[in-house]
């Protein structure tokens, strides 16, 4: 047995056995994950963000959205009644990145899309206090101000065809006439109108 | 899980929990149970020693508690690769035993209330099914139509028996579960900027409003001959396309001059959700109770 002391004073060893010990879970609860078809493959009938949604996806990202809203029903029946069916895993394989989040300040999100108008969206970003008198959300009135240029649209529709998303070459050469000039309001409306949207495999009666 | 991955797993799973196993009794002393020792670790700082003492038995046991804990966690639920545990355990399998119970315990309920039509739930000793339509009312819609009914800027007062599409119960169930689109066209190039005016002037003079009464004569003759269609010739509207009554002084989009100008020149697009893939005919119909309620009682 190796004695402590030997440990201690060979720094190259214990960088080793520290990640000997470290890599156990890891390598049985992650790696496996890259290779299972439940994770990799995507929901049955999903199609990609448009430019406009892709965007919209940007915009909510930059308010930092998801820092009080989820995109993640967990599979209890207080969510589901309140939420829809729950998410699972090949309904965000081509999220990059993800944006499950981790803490709900506000409700979860993950299919909000067609459950209001899009002028109930408008006057809620605009002032969520118009809409919903007790409702602690910010307000986002530069959204209705300022537009989208389009100019590094297609890059970034590129960047997701290389990490797997299935754009077309059509659809990227078309993405910055999709959103130039449209207001960064019409981007996120049109985003969260398409969260849950993509596919229409399950049920979210209840 | 392949049967490769499912072997992957139970491999380190395994060798992990027998590595901790191994680490602790191996480095545990053989004096281990007794509380000191006089061995020390045997470096000195500034005349200070280190005794060598055992692991206390308390805290070793612990160790041991825990090693044991997770070998039974393991047998009992899913964990070994594709070993399904003892228990059958799966949070989908959870989930649908929530939804059986809440089906057994809520349906006999909602049975109950969907036998009766919507004019009979408003009866004081079906109190409590309005109460429900009530607290779905507030999750499912109160959102644009506010808390007590009322309506907001856009969205329509559902309290004052003046209704877009029709207030019996059977639309109100359609409105809700098919949602509705409602839509005026722009008509500031067609009737230019004097002429929305003139029409407004008119419309306004509908609800008996203090108008310009030239501005409101020419207006007249351009409402005849482009908004009967929808609102009907004596502008009382027409509930199957959903074209409000001009004549009530009720307004969806306010009713300043101002307003009414803006609606004519840039028209207007409303839209309620369908929410027949969200709630179930049972809710819908609790629901369309409550509301119907709101301007009924």
């Amino acid at each position: 047995m190796i004695k402590h002391e030997t440990i201690e004073k060979n720094i190259g060893l214990m960088v080793l056995l520290i990640i000997l010990v470290i890599s156990g879970g890891g390598l049985a609860e992650i790696v496996p994950l890259f290779f299972s078809t439940s994770t990799t493959q995507p929901i049955e009938g999903m199609r990609p963000y448009t430019a406009l949604e892709n965007e919209g996806r940007d915009i909510y990202i930059r308010e930092g959205c998801h820092v009080c809203h989820t995109q993640m029903i967990r599979p209890f029946r207080a969510e589901t009644e309140r939420y829809g069916h729950y998410s699972t895993a090949n309904e965000d394989v081509w999220e990059h990145p993800f944006l499950w989040g981790s803490k709900r300040t506000g409700p979860d999100l993950d299919r909000v899309g067609g459950r209001y108008s899009d002028d109930w969206h408008r006057a809620h970003l605009y002032n969520p206090r118009d809409v919903v008198p007790q409702s602690i959300m910010p307000s986002f009135p530069w959204l209705f101000e300022n537009r989208i240029t389009g100019s590094d649209t297609a890059a970034k529709l590129k960047v997701m065809q290389k990490l797997g998303v299935p754009y077309t070459d059509e659809q990227i050469a078309d993405a910055q006439e999709a959103v130039s000039g449209k207001y960064e309001i019409d981007a996120l409306v049109a985003y969260l109108q398409a969260l849950g949207k993509t596919h229409s495999e399950y049920s979210n009666k209840r | 899980m392949s049967s490769f991955w499912g072997a992957w797993v139970t491999v380190i799973t395994l060798a992990v929990i027998f590595g901790c196993t191994l680490l602790l009794f191996q480095t545990r002393k053989s004096e281990t149970f007794k509380e000191s020792t006089d061995t020390t670790v045997g470096h000195v700082y500034d005349g200070i020693e280190e005794y060598d003492n055992p692991l206390p038995r308390w805290w070793f046991q612990l160790f041991v508690a825990t090693i044991i804990f997770g070998l039974v966690y393991l047998a009992l639920y899913p964990g070994l690769g594709n070993f399904k545990g003892l228990l059958g355990w799966t949070s989908h399998g959870q989930w649908d035993e929530e939804l059986q119970h809440a089906e057994e315990v809520y349906q006999p309920v909602f049975a109950k209330y969907a036998a009766l039509s919507i004019e009979d739930l408003q009866s004081e000793e079906n109190k409590s099914g309005l109460q429900m339509g009530q607290r779905m009312f507030a999750n499912n819609c109160s959102l644009c139509h506010g808390a007590a009914g009322t309506g907001a800027y856009g969205f329509p007062n559902l309290t004052d028996d003046d209704w877009l599409y029709g207030g019996e119960p059977a639309t109100i169930k359609q409105t809700i579960a098919n949602g509705r689109t409602g839509g005026m066209p722009p008509w500031g190039s067609v009737l230019g900027e004097e002429g929305v005016r003139d029409v407004a002037s008119y419309v306004l003079s509908l609800s008996g409003r203090d108008v310009d009464p030239d501005a409101a004569q020419r207006g007249e003759t351009q409402f005849q001959a482009l908004c009967t269609a929808c609102h009907g010739q004596d502008g009382k509207g027409i509930q199957a396309l959903g074209a409000p009554n001009l004549t009530d002084d009720v307004w969806l989009y306010g009713g300043s001059f101002e307003a009414v100008t803006h609606s004519i020149r840039n028209g207007r697009a409303g839209m309620m959700p369908a929410h027949k893939d969200l709630l179930s005919d049972d809710k819908i119909h609790l629901i369309a109770a409550y509301v119907y309620s709101l301007s009924h009682n």
